[in-house]
């Protein structure tokens, strides 16, 4: 038996970058501006597209695609803003990928403005699976500590906008909003942050104003 | 723990390529793992061992070679090989980085045995 090496050198996510370039052709085309929201359970991605939803209601079509290890929960409540959902629910695995978001794809309307996608809750995983979005979202809520972008730098080094959510709890908490944001910007200079609060609506006009920017950016832009 | 879905890409793209050498079995797995790649290695082992069985692989090794954080000053253009992902320049004090290395999943080689 004869032993050959082979030299490869090919990426081994380079199917789901594929798939992803592919998605992101396909939104271009439409319009779409799709936002990748990622961040532990419980910070507040629902919460905050139910939030979005009656701030962009009339002026803008928005849709948004759940990603859930189980239940129809998150959906459901997106839905019940009358707003487009489609579930995706994982199964077990801890994070969407590429060819889940485009199986979904063919029932979203192509009449939409912004699609958000909300990935499954969880810092880590997720990171690693582009979807084909334009913008990706990092979201760190106050009760989760000022101190995790260093424990998860490839979300914060991934994302193009920080989100500190749940502001409205900060001064009850140990947790120091500059120090967060510093943390944040030694991984990615680059992330646009904002502080905000689906509650008292702290931040949220700013948050906003950003959405409507970047829609009419990505629209303009030729790339 | 997404490191099942990342043996299984690799599991396509060993097939795809044992094929192709018309190779009978595969020896070894070579890969380069960027330290900000998000993968932890020794899961990425354990999900290879329970992948391989009844594969060409069965009997493979995996090896698995670090690929540190390389970056370049956006500001001075000097390039450094940095321990943590934080980005602040020894020579010019800019925190604009451009990563050069250190966040890919590459499949590296595989060595095959092939029938005569």
């Amino acid at each position: 038996m004869e032993t050959k090496e082979v030299l490869v050198l090919r990426d081994i996510l380079g199917t789901n970058k594929k798939i992803a370039g592919e998605i992101r052709a396909k939104l271009k085309e439409k319009g779409i501006l799709a936002v990748n929201l990622m961040s532990s359970p419980g910070s507040g991605k629902t919460t905050l597209l139910e939030n979005l939803s009656i701030r962009l209601k009339g002026r803008f079509r928005m849709g948004v695609i759940e990603g859930d290890i189980e239940t129809e929960r998150d959906a459901d409540r997106i839905r019940a803003k009358g707003i487009p959902a489609w579930q995706i629910t994982t199964g077990g695995a801890c994070h969407l990928d590429a060819r889940m978001v485009g199986k979904v794809l063919a029932e979203v309307p192509a009449e939409l403005d912004f699609l958000f996608i909300e990935n499954v809750g969880n810092l880590v995983c997720p990171a690693s699976f582009d979807l084909g979005e334009a913008l990706r979202f990092i979201l760190l809520s106050s009760p989760e500590g000022d101190d995790k972008p260093k424990k998860y730098p490839e979300a914060f080094l991934s994302s193009q906008v920080l989100l500190l959510t749940k502001s409205d709890l900060i001064p009850h908490l140990p947790f120091e909003w500059e120090r967060a944001k510093k943390e944040a910007l030694e991984i990615n200079p680059r992330l646009d942050v904002f502080k905000v609060s689906a509650l008292t609506g702290e931040g949220m006009d700013e948050l906003e104003s950003f959405l409507i920017a970047a829609l009419a950016e990505f629209r303009t832009s030729h790339a | 723990m997404h490191e099942m879905s990342v043996v299984a890409g690799l599991f396509d793209l060993l097939e795809e390529n044992a094929r192709n050498e018309k190779a009978a079995k595969i020896v070894s797995v070579t890969l380069r793992v960027g330290r900000l790649s998000g993968v932890v290695p020794d899961l990425l082992e354990t999900a290879f061992e329970t992948f391989k069985k009844g594969t060409a692989a069965e009997t493979a090794r995996l090896r698995v070679e670090i690929v540190p954080l390389k970056i370049r000053c956006r500001a001075c253009g000097r390039e450094s090989i940095t321990e943590e992902p934080v980005f602040i320049c020894t020579a010019c004090g800019a925190s604009d980085f451009e990563i050069l290395e250190g966040r890919d999943l590459v499949l590296e080689k595989m060595e095959v045995e092939i029938q005569p």
